[in-house]
């Protein structure tokens, strides 16, 4: 061992760097989350932890269970692409207890204006109005069938 | 806000902290190879400020950090790098690169270097600067020639290694802002060879810099052979950074792509100050001008001392406002290429200007320490020669 | 077939991991929903949207959406003659209460609802240093947010610009295509909202999903496609001015 006599302190050295590098490995193995890689380069666990989170809209087909007039009502005319939650806002508290959790619909005129407004940039062919709202629209225009009939304005 | 932004982009998320990181490894990377001229490439005349370079080195480096650890919206969770790196993320290399560079580079350099000091001090000492020099020993008292000419070897191999490690610290940096293909001011590939060679000129600058301040300190005269090789090595240096600059300015407005329109409007109005006046002019063309005259002609060491020192003081300046122009100025503008933004900077709350000063002023009061427990200088110049084997 | 103990000591590990391997297509533990089954990605209709701001409204309701930031949002533009290298945007709050009128100038006007592509190369996956952003097996592009650094590389890497930084969570945060939804059979809250049916959650690997006839029969576009990030994101009918 002569011959290392005099690079004792680089052997030193060396056992210092070692010892950091197990404390290290240790340290990765104690907290390297368990999910981990399990279907890819991420923590597993965040999948089932961003899918558990509470809906706030009920989606068109739960509000039809249990309404299905209004549904029918609304299929058959020009509205028949607006679903329930569109205008009467996000109602999955209503769905799972309809007794206690009622729905509030807003202000019609600005409910109507806010799709219907007159804007350049809507598709030629669409429906607007410049109607400001003082006359309520579901005077005449009733909101799960708003086509007015040919002869009239009822 | 100008035009139109896309809604999220109007705030922005890289501040004056994400600027100081680059501008603080670039000083890092600079004075290391400044350091590894003398000892891997024999350049002579820049031995007095070996120990220096090396010292400013660490001192910055221990710093760099920081502003990282002040910007993260989770610094708690920053083990992460190093538990379950990304390896497709260049900023996932940063923990390894900077552990490697830190321990297995610098550390071991300097403790190589300063070795026999540290056991001579260890044995003169009392008390608690005693017990950290005798825990600095590792417990080996061993400084007979043959010993420190292994030290001398290894040291060397350890400097070689180090050129390459100081490269990859700094031109990771580049390569983080340059492979991001959503940012056309960022997306070029002479990102990482612009920063590099940015990096060695402030680099070089500062550490000529920290020459001239410590010997004033020191009332000691100034070797003007080693000053005027270091103002040698900073105008080369300077002129390659500032053909990379031109090179990629020129491309742009010759290809004219996309994102051209935006850009030039841009740094014609938004960053005319801090690209064009400090940058271009202060920064760069005014320093290599004083540079290069030093260089052709023939002026008094008084003279000399005062052109080395204000291009440097520029230089650094100069190097700033780039990291500045490329980090905040990839993010005023839009990638509609339709808008404009501002930075609003914050003042005293965690990534705010304070914090940034007081980060800049942290490395000089870390080098101050390091200067007390490693002194750099050696009255004899005898027992310099020693310490390198007599070469 | 008897088996001794031997074998029933070597079968349990063996049937440990294949339990593991059948649990882990389902990620939230419902048995009807398998990631394998879905490649999620969503058809947006130009010539349809009429600009009403509904689906960031009740992106936002869905999804807590802090104000100021957007999951989602629409862009107004107007194209004046031949110059769509030059078109004049705008999106006032993301256009969730809507738009002006605007000026009858003539030219080209339509609305750009915008939100994650969900890239199946995406530039942000690529560059976060932890793995806190990162694809489902069924295409999904998310963030996980007690693993996320929030050191915004992600944002600066999306070239869509549809990434923020929560103000309250501090980390990262995006559209997530309503996964809590998605997962349980139901659409997104934007699709549920959207009154003309410009927005159509699409699942590519569902041979009856009505996307594959439609992009069989109408010229689709992504956005950005010169950056090659693999966007599912189809939108038809949009213009060669949009950015």
């Amino acid at each position: 061992m002569a011959e290392f006599k005099d690079s004792a302190h680089l052997i030193r050295l060396a056992g210092v760097f070692l010892l950091g590098l197990v404390l290290f490995l240790v340290l990765r193995a104690a907290l390297i989350p368990r999910s981990f890689g399990r279907y890819g380069p991420f923590r597993g666990d965040a999948l089932a932890e961003i899918s558990a989170r509470p809906v706030a809209f009920a989606g068109h087909e739960v509000c039809e269970n249990c309404h299905p007039d209004e549904a029918a009502l609304k299929a058959s005319g020009a509205h028949k692409t607006v679903k329930c939650e569109s205008c009467h806002g996000p109602l999955a508290k209503h769905a799972d207890d309809p007794g206690t959790v009622q729905p509030v619909l807003p202000e019609v005129a600005k409910l109507c204006l806010r799709c219907h407004s007159k804007n350049i940039a809507k598709p030629a062919g669409f429906p607007q109005t410049e109607a400001n709202g003082s006359k309520p629209c579901d005077t005449c225009h009733k909101p799960h069938s708003p086509g007015l009939k040919p002869e009239g304005k009822k | 806000m100008e035009g139109f932004m896309y809604p999220n982009e109007v705030e922005l998320q890289w501040s004056i902290l994400i600027v100081l990181y680059p501008f603080l490894t670039g000083l890092v990377a600079g004075a290391f190879i400044l350091a590894s001229l003398e000892r891997v490439f024999r350049v002579e005349e820049v031995k007095p400020t070996y120990r220096l370079a090396l010292l400013t080195a660490l001192a910055f480096l221990i710093v760099a950090p920081l502003p990282l650890q002040l910007h993260l919206g989770h610094p708690e969770r920053s083990l992460e790098m190093y538990l379950t790196p990304h390896r497709a993320s260049a900023m996932a290399m940063f923990g390894f690169v900077y552990l490697w560079y830190l321990m297995a580079v610098l550390v071991v350099e300097i403790w190589l270097d300063y070795r026999r000091d540290i056991v001579r001090l260890a044995q003169s000492c009392r008390g608690v600067k005693g017990l950290l020099y005798r825990v600095l020993t590792l417990g080996s008292y061993n400084i007979s020639p043959a010993a420190l000419r292994i030290d001398d070897r290894v040291g060397w191999i350890i400097t070689l290694i180090g050129i390459p490690s100081a490269f990859l610290l700094h031109g990771y940096v580049g390569f983080i802002f340059g492979s991001v293909k959503a940012n056309p001011w960022w997306s070029t590939p002479l990102m990482p060879v612009v920063f590099l060679f940015s990096a060695m000129v402030s680099g070089i600058a500062l550490v000529l810099l920290m020459y001239l301040a410590t010997c004033a300190m020191r009332r000691v005269a100034v070797d003007m052979r080693c000053l005027d090789t270091i103002a040698k090595y900073l105008f080369y240096t300077f002129v390659i950074d500032f053909s990379l600059e031109m090179l990629d300015l020129i491309h742009r407005i010759y290809e004219a792509d996309e994102s051209f329109r935006s850009l030039d409007f841009m740094v014609h109005t938004r960053l005319f100050l801090s690209q064009i006046l400090i940058q271009i002019f202060l920064g760069t063309l005014t320093p290599l001008a004083l540079l290069s005259l030093s260089q052709i002609f023939t002026f008094s060491v008084a003279v000399r001392r005062r052109i080395y020192a204000t291009s440097a003081i520029l230089t650094i300046v100069g190097i700033f406002a780039m990291r500045w122009n490329v980090v905040i100025g990839g993010q005023l503008f839009s990638k509609s290429f339709l808008g404009y933004t501002t930075y609003k900077m914050a003042f005293v709350t965690r990534e705010g200007l304070v914090p940034a000063v007081a980060l800049m002023i942290l490395p000089f009061v870390i080098l101050y320490v390091l200067i007390k427990v490693l002194p750099p200088w050696q009255e004899e110049s005898v027992v310099v020669a020693e310490a390198h084997g007599d070469d | 077939m008897t088996l001794n103990r031997r074998q029933i000591l070597l079968l349990l590990p063996a049937a440990a991991i294949a339990w593991d391997y059948v649990l882990a297509d389902n990620p939230n533990g419902s048995p009807n929903y398998k990631m394998s089954e879905h490649w999620w990605g969503m058809l947006i209709d130009i010539t349809k949207c009429i600009g009403c701001g509904s689906c960031v409204r009740a992106c936002e309701m869905e999804n807590d959406v802090p104000e100021g930031y957007f999951r989602t949002w629409i862009e107004r533009y107007h194209v004046s003659d031949w110059h769509i290298e030059t078109p004049e945007v705008d999106s006032p709050n993301g256009g969730k209460e809507g738009f002006l009128p605007g000026k009858a100038e003539g030219g080209k006007n339509f609305f750009v609802p915008k939100m994650c592509n969900h890239c199946v190369d995406s530039p942000c996956s690529q560059v976060c240093p932890v793995g806190a952003t990162f694809h489902t097996p069924d295409g999904v592009v998310l963030v996980d947010y007690d693993y996320c650094l929030g050191c915004r590389y992600c944002i600066q890497a999306c070239p869509y610009g549809c990434r923020f930084f929560h103000p309250k969570k501090h980390t990262a945060d995006k559209c997530t295509l309503c996964y809590h939804r998605i997962t349980k059979g139901m659409t997104t809250a934007c699709c549920e909202a959207c009154p003309t049916g410009a927005r159509q959650l699409a699942d590519l690997k569902n041979p009856n999903d009505p996307i594959h006839s439609f992009l069989k029969t109408h010229s689709v576009q992504v956005l950005k496609p010169h950056l090659a990030t693999g966007s599912k994101l189809f939108y038809n009918g949009l213009d060669g001015s949009v950015r």
